[in-house]
């Protein structure tokens, strides 16, 4: 089995979760004995011993989904997003004929483009494997129309479309048309080894704790989609029935500004750390000294931050409003607007020890369920039910 | 062939509403839920009164009517009959005619419906006693057999029964326990001489109470000559067949339209064809049979889940928290003298409330989210270890009836 595979993003150059799960997909397809050549549009330092990474040659291009609405369009990039996503599909036609394979596997809209151009020319099927949606992303206003349109099309025109929840399943059918029947739903997986922190590095955060501060973790890109503001307003609630609480955002975003300002606004700022974008060893040491992750998203569809932090044993507070709640059991939840209860359960969780003890010990096997390997086999399969 | 000894429990907890953090030192109401929650208690009876409670005391009291060999017994908790003098004096008087046939046994237990026996053995005696008090108010007569939360039984609370003077005690009729014998016999405790032990037929009671309405079961759909055959079925030589259930069954388990009503209107008819079999109340099977044999009980036995154990209720370590935490402020509740403290504790003694933080239901079956009237059993369990902490709050306020807490 070959798979030409189009992708936007793969560590250590990566600006989320999409390169991290094309990573570890990947790498487990591999080990399963399907053949991946992946497809990056930009030439990086990126060389890997499991599979055969090639370059689409673009100019500098954009980070995964950096247009969000109708105004980011013509972003500061060289090129749009939207224009890059056209020439990596005049791009992908050639590397069709170049590279042998027997399907094609995209990565989000701005692959679809180029899993569609190849289809053109190679003639084998299309798979729209489907993230996060413009719908997610822009919480179903002000959405990009070109962005919506490419989404559209892939998911339309794709053989099978796979999706990373029931919840995204759910929104693929009823925002996009896209006929039910065709949609697979592989969840994401984590490897525990992978985030579990290795060197010594430290972030001043562990004073903190030392004196009695709880910290409470919000860790993505700060954008309307994952909720920050749902977060600053949880944190108000905490601190006025406890002050020993330090809230920690961890990320980028175009709400970052806002978010600075609303903490002073609320006369909290000296209880919230704005940490930036963490990677690496960084990150998996802030997911690790926190004693409760929030990942309070208006619509998320998966949600893989969520399902580190429960495999580091963290009490886990995630919203209704994504696909990680539908196999993480060890979690509370909430909805994204009740900003009562998650300040409720941060307290509660903390507050009741047994609870903590319950969730995390309920999480693990969640966790030890949620494999690649799995995920791996589920891709497999789509891939042989194209094969007739 | 002998008699069908029908019981039914009726019971419906004060659930406690959402209740945060924020609420605690401020609001001393507990479980008077006015909202559109399913916590609202009072909804919730009317709900089950107009599915179950009413349609089923109407039939009922027809059967009665019509068959004058017909008999039953009801467990009531006191908490359910409280909620019913509250909310529903209909459903108080529906109850009140079936007794007065003189055919409808009561059966004595715990007034909240309370797993009190494991945890203190002075407040499990007070809250039978409350349960013995309310059902002499309410119905003027008294009980002769007990039944424990749950069933949950071992050998010691048969002896307790004895001691109080209880003719019959009742218990799951669980194989493991019985080896080669079965429930269709009265038995006696371990540990007593005169009190006797009857025990449920799981597979009967079963067939009617779960699987009625389960279409995936090859025997679906039950009728009810059917049923009536499985019962002639039975030893030749047999006692007693125990039908022990939730009341609820009728209409709120099973619904109207699985024809559960239908079933039970032809039940003693097509019963009463076969001339070996008869119906009586359980103190009648425990007067008129002699115990068989020894039933040896030493560990919990319950009537729940495949583990017939306590473990959907105190199974994981929240429940335990919950239910240790709130039985290690027995004292100092009854300290303060407090009506409404000692009441909103008892109230919180209730088994369902650790119940709802049962999480075995992640795995197999869904019976008990079905029944959860939380988000999940962290809510539930969030929601009554706040209330304990008002509760505290409310005892250190609190002192020799003095009460400063109090809105």
């Amino acid at each position: 089995m070959r798979v030409l595979m189009f992708g936007w993003e793969l560590p250590p150059f990566n600006s989320g979760g999409l390169g991290e799960a094309c990573y570890r997909l990947t790498k487990a397809l591999v080990a399963k004995g399907v053949g991946i050549t992946f497809v990056l549009p930009k030439r990086q330092d990126i060389n890997l011993d499991f599979m055969n990474v090639i370059f689409a040659d673009l100019p500098e291009v954009g980070e995964a989904y950096t247009i969000c609405c109708e105004s980011d369009t013509k972003g500061r990039k060289p090129v749009s997003m939207t224009d890059a996503a056209v020439m990596y599909a005049q791009k992908a036609s050639l590397i069709a004929t170049k590279y042998p394979h027997d399907v094609i596997h995209s990565h989000d809209w701005f692959t679809y483009p180029a899993g569609i151009a190849a289809k053109r020319v190679s003639g084998k099927p299309f798979i729209a494997h489907i993230h996060s949606s413009e719908y997610d992303r822009t919480g179903g206003n002000g959405a990009n129309k070109q962005v919506w349109e490419f989404e559209r099309m892939g998911l339309l025109e794709a053989d099978r479309v796979i999706a990373n929840s029931k919840y995204m399943k759910g929104i693929v059918v009823r925002e996009y048309g896209v006929d039910p029947g065709k949609i697979d739903v592989v969840y994401n997986a984590v490897d525990r080894e992978s985030v579990k922190p290795k060197g010594e590095v430290s972030l001043g955060l562990e004073k903190l704790k030392e004196i009695g501060y709880k910290i409470v973790l919000f860790l993505g890109r700060i954008t309307l989609q994952k909720g920050p503001e749902y977060f600053l307003l949880a944190a108000k609630k905490v601190l006025e029935a406890d002050s020993k609480f330090v809230f920690v955002v961890v990320g980028n975003g175009d709400m970052y500004e806002k978010m600075i300002m609303d903490s002073a606004r609320f006369g909290i700022a000296k209880n919230v750390i704005f940490a930036g974008f963490l990677r690496g060893e960084q990150r998996n040491k802030v997911i690790d000294i926190c004693d409760v992750y929030v990942m309070p998203s208006v619509s998320e569809p998966f949600g893989i931050t969520a399902l580190e932090a429960a495999s580091l044993g963290k009490v886990v507070i995630i919203s209704k409003q994504s696909g990680v709640s539908e196999v993480l059991k060890g979690a509370l939840k909430v909805d994204f607007w009740d900003t009562d209860e998650m300040a409720n359960k941060i307290l509660a969780s903390l507050r009741y020890k047994p609870l903590a003890g319950l969730i995390s010990k309920i999480a693990r096997s969640d966790v030890d369920r949620l494999t690649w390997e799995v995920s791996a086999d589920k891709c497999i399969n789509v891939y042989k039910s194209l094969e007739s | 062939m002998g008699a069908i000894c029908f019981y039914f429990q009726v019971h419906q907890p004060s659930r406690i509403k959402k209740y945060r953090v924020f609420d605690i030192g401020r609001d001393h109401v507990y479980f008077d839920d006015s909202s559109s929650d399913n916590t609202n208690n009072k909804e919730v009876f009317l709900k089950v009164s107009k599915k179950c409670y009413l349609p089923t005391n109407e039939l009922i009291l027809r059967l009665l009517q019509r068959y004058k060999g017909f008999k039953i017994a009801y467990s009531f908790s006191g908490i359910f009959l409280e909620q019913a003098e509250h909310y529903s004096a209909e459903v108080l008087d529906s109850f009140r005619k079936l007794i007065d046939t003189g055919r409808v046994e009561l059966l004595s237990e715990t007034y909240y419906h309370s797993l009190s026996f494991f945890y203190s053995k002075k407040e499990f005696e007070k809250q039978v006693d409350l349960h013995n008090d309310i059902i002499n108010k309410l119905f003027g007569t008294n009980t002769q057999v007990f039944r424990n939360t749950e069933l949950a039984y071992t050998n010691e609370l048969a002896q307790w029964a004895e001691n109080k003077g209880f003719k019959g005690i009742l218990a799951e009729g669980w194989d493991p326990i019985l080896g080669w014998r079965s429930p269709n016999y009265v038995y006696s405790p371990k540990g007593t001489k005169k009190i006797k032990l009857l025990l449920k037929n799981y597979k009967l009671s079963d067939d009617v109470a779960f699987r009625f309405s389960d279409r995936s079961w090859v025997e679906w759909p039950l009728t009810v000559q059917k049923y009536a055959s499985w019962l002639s079925e039975t030893e030749k030589d047999a006692q007693t067949i125990n039908l022990f259930m939730d009341y609820e069954t009728f209409g709120e388990h099973q619904w109207e339209d699985t024809g559960i009503f239908s079933f039970l209107n032809a039940f003693p008819q097509e019963v009463l064809k076969n001339k070996e079999l008869y119906f009586a109340t359980p103190d009648e099977v425990v007067t008129k049979f002699r115990s068989v044999g020894e039933v040896d009980v030493p560990n919990v036995l319950t009537w729940a889940d495949t583990e017939r154990d306590l473990s959907a209720w105190v199974g994981n370590d929240i429940q335990n928290s919950a239910i240790v935490t709130l039985y290690g402020l027995q004292d100092r509740i009854f300290e303060t003298g407090d009506k409404e403290i000692i009441s909103d504790w008892r109230k919180l003694t209730t088994s369902d409330h650790f119940y709802y933080m049962c999480t075995k239901w992640f795995n197999d079956g869904d019976v008990h989210q079905y029944f959860n009237p939380y988000d999940s059993p962290y809510d539930a369990y969030i929601n009554f270890m706040n209330i304990l902490s008002d509760l505290t709050l409310r005892l250190e306020t609190t002192r020799g009836g003095e009460n400063n807490a109090r809105k």
